[in-house]
């Protein structure tokens, strides 16, 4: 990592980082990002992690970025995931146990088809 | 988010449903989707929002009108009339005054929604909390360099102060100020503290913060550490966190690797490092001269005062102590201007709040607020409403130092001021929200309780006054109090606050000052008739 050492080099780092977010974006890469706060970890993000990445793995799915984020402060709702495929607003999912988060990943980020009941609206 | 432009709200208490509530919201969804407003207008079902006399209530909000008595044939005009043409139904309005007269807050954001202000919570929960790219996505570090190569301390002093920021920790102190004090101070070697002990039961904002968006804490402690002329500092975070002082580890090497910390930072001769020191479970670990004498290596007891901090902190150097959440509000200000602040809240207290909700509503979690929203607007909106439509009795607010708020203070708005000129505090910005099922004695028990066991012990109205007020409330509780209790504990409620030498002390005899005054008649049934009126006090007749 370059150090910055001015305004400048900020602005500039700043539109790199972009630039590599939006050239995921661009390839059709589909997001999912796991909420993985102390709460989201205890009502079992961990699990939901683990059936996104095991079943990334065993099926072999290309081009799915998964990421972690903290919390939103909607508790009854964890785990919660969000997706985000190409340009398409992000879709946020509550209750995402492993059963629901493999469902999701076939559902909607390979089939492109929302798994309804789980949606949030926010 | 969808761009929602009105939120619309239907009260459900028992009253409502009677006349009709249902039916109302049944015949706005069909109106709304008539008016192909889908996408513009929220509906919600909320729960009991008082008036009665008019129920069921229609309140539109950002306009805050309120129609009622709203009939199912009076949809279709008001539909049409409020949210297609965008005037109010005439002839609909409820007869009675503006929902909480006061939400000044409501006014001053004309055009935009009571929903959710998020300041210090924007990035938590989008960004990765790992990714230092990410936060510099969402422009991170600017207000830093703002700070270091734009500004001079006294424009920083001068910025906050005119935003208006105030302590999150409890107390409300002027931030500006405060750091100017640091300043002023004497001496070469300085501090800057986060406070991040956060041990009120029931209060988890500062971890949402510290495990959503680490770097904007790191942010804010360079940029006081530059305003009031430190060049070290420290997060003092409590033990139990362990998943936040992960990602603050994390985060801060990220931080020196790219040179946000350590020599000549944006190029400038300023210098400033960071150090974690970890808690290990002790509540008055909070109190900021108890935690520094923790980090100096010392048992954690509260410092008597003055001298303050401010000129003899951490070993005796002049020492800025600041909340979580208050430093999570510093980056946005600089980055954004006072004048944007002051766009949200109240005139005395600007910007946003986060609350906790607990307790007994429908739904619980966390908010983010602009200052100067009410109790009852907390409850009915996102609360959505008690539990089985229950009556709403109280309010703890801040865990356990803070006040209970009875349901008659509920339209009070809350901010720093108003929540003062009441007589009640809003402590860390926990609500705990209880119904008719809740015995005061027995929260008042439960919060002496925390309090006998977490005072330090180093001054006696603490260590014996509360002890001896638990000992007391659990003889009532179990049937055994006599009258002159009432006036024992009244004395004990007032030495506490008089002679405590900390705020421990000094608050831990409001629950039971606040029962006195707003449930008195509850307390004495537990006296006179041998009777715990909600059933909840065991009342076996032992005398401790
Ligand atoms: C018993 C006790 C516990 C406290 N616990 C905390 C705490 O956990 N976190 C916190 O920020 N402030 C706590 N405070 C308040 C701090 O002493 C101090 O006022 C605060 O950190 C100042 O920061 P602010 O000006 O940003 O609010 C506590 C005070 C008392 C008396
Ligand atoms: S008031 Fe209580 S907690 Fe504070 S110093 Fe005295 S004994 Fe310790
Ligand atoms: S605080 Fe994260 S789910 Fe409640």
């Amino acid at each position: 990592m370059t150090t910055i050492k001015s305004l400048e080099d900020l602005k500039k780092a700043r539109e790199e980082a972009l630039r590599k977010r939006d050239a995921k974006v661009a390839s059709g890469t589909a997001q999912v990002i796991v909420g993985m706060g102390t709460c989201g970890i205890a009502a079992g993000a961990r699990d939901t992690m683990k059936a996104i990445l095991d079943t990334i793995e065993k099926d072999g799915l290309n081009g799915i970025l998964v990421t972690q984020t903290g919390c939103i402060g909607l508790c009854e709702k964890e785990p919660i995931v969000q997706v985000i495929i190409g340009d398409q607003p992000k879709v946020t999912y509550g209750k995402v146990d492993s059963e629901v988060a493999k469902k999701i990943l076939k559902d909607h980020v390979i089939n492109g088809k929302p798994v309804a009941d789980h949606v949030i609206q926010m | 988010m969808k761009a929602i432009r009105s939120m619309v709200l239907v009260s459900s208490d028992p009253v409502s449903i009677e006349r009709g509530a249902k039916e109302v919201y049944q015949a706005l969804q069909r109106e709304i989707k008539e008016f192909d407003l889908e996408n513009e207008i929220s509906l919600t079902m909320v729960g009991d929002v008082g008036r009665h006399e008019a129920s069921p209530l229609v309140i539109i909000y950002p306009e805050a009108v309120i129609y009622g008595p709203v009939k199912e044939g009076d949809v279709h005009f008001l539909v049409e009339e409020h949210l297609y043409k965008g005037r109010i139904a005439a002839g609909l309005q409820a007869p009675v005054r503006e929902l909480s007269g006061k939400i000044a807050w409501l006014s001053a954001r004309k055009g935009t929604l009571p929903a959710e202000q998020r300041i210090v919570l924007e990035r938590a929960g989008i960004i990765d909390p790992d990714s230092i790219d990410d936060y510099i996505i969402h422009d991170g570090y600017q207000a830093l360099a703002k700070a270091l190569t734009q500004m001079n301390p006294e424009q920083i002093f001068d910025t906050l102060e005119k935003a208006g920021l105030r302590g999150r920790g409890g107390a409300g102190f002027p931030t500006g100020t405060k750091w100017r004090f640091v300043k002023k101070a004497s001496g070469t070697k300085k501090y800057v503290i986060c406070n991040a002990d956060e041990s009120e039961p029931g209060t988890f904002k500062d971890r949402l913060i510290l495990e959503g968006d680490p770097h904007a804490i790191i942010e804010a402690l360079a940029i006081a550490a530059y305003a009031v002329g430190a060049d070290e500092g420290y997060i003092y975070i409590r033990g139990e966190y362990t998943l936040a002082q992960q990602r603050l580890h994390r985060a801060i090497e990220q931080a020196r690797e790219i040179g946000f910390l350590g020599e000549n930072i944006f190029g400038t001769e300023f210098k400033f490092d960071l150090h974690i020191h970890s808690g290990a479970g002790a509540y008055i670990c909070g109190e900021e001269t108890a935690l520094i004498e923790s980090i100096e290596g010392k048992r954690g007891e509260p410092r008597a005062r003055p001298p303050y901090p401010t000129t003899n902190g951490l070993w005796d150097k002049p020492t800025l102590v600041n909340n979580v959440e208050t430093l999570a509000n510093v980056g946005p200000i600089l980055r954004n201007g006072a004048q944007w602040y002051r766009s949200f809240g109240t005139p005395s207290s600007p910007g946003t709040k986060v609350y906790t909700i607990l307790g007994k509503t429908n739904v619980t979690g966390l908010i983010e607020v602009p200052m100067g929203i009410t109790l009852r607007e907390v409850i009915a909106i996102y609360g959505k409403g008690i539990k089985d439509e229950k009556p709403f009795k109280l309010a703890q607010t801040g865990g356990s130092s803070g006040s209970i708020i009875p349901a008659s203070l509920q339209d009070t708005p809350m901010d720093f001021d108003s929540f003062a000129k009441a007589g009640v505090a809003l402590g860390s910005g926990a609500l705990l929200i209880c119904d008719e099922d809740t015995c005061v004695v027995d929260l008042a028990k439960v919060l002496l309780n925390f309090f006998r066991k977490e005072s330090c012990g180093k001054c006696t109205p603490c260590r014996i006054g509360n002890q001896r007020a638990y000992e007391i409330l659990t003889n009532i509780s179990e049937g055994t109090g006599a009258l002159s209790d009432l006036t024992d504990l009244a004395l004990l409620s007032d030495n506490l606050y008089q002679l405590s030498n900390c705020g421990l002390g000094q608050t831990a005899g409001a629950p039971i000052r606040d029962i006195l005054n707003y449930f008195r008649a509850e307390v004495e049934a537990h006296i006179r008739l041998k009777v715990c009126p909600t059933g909840v006090c065991p009342m076996s007749g032992k005398r401790i």
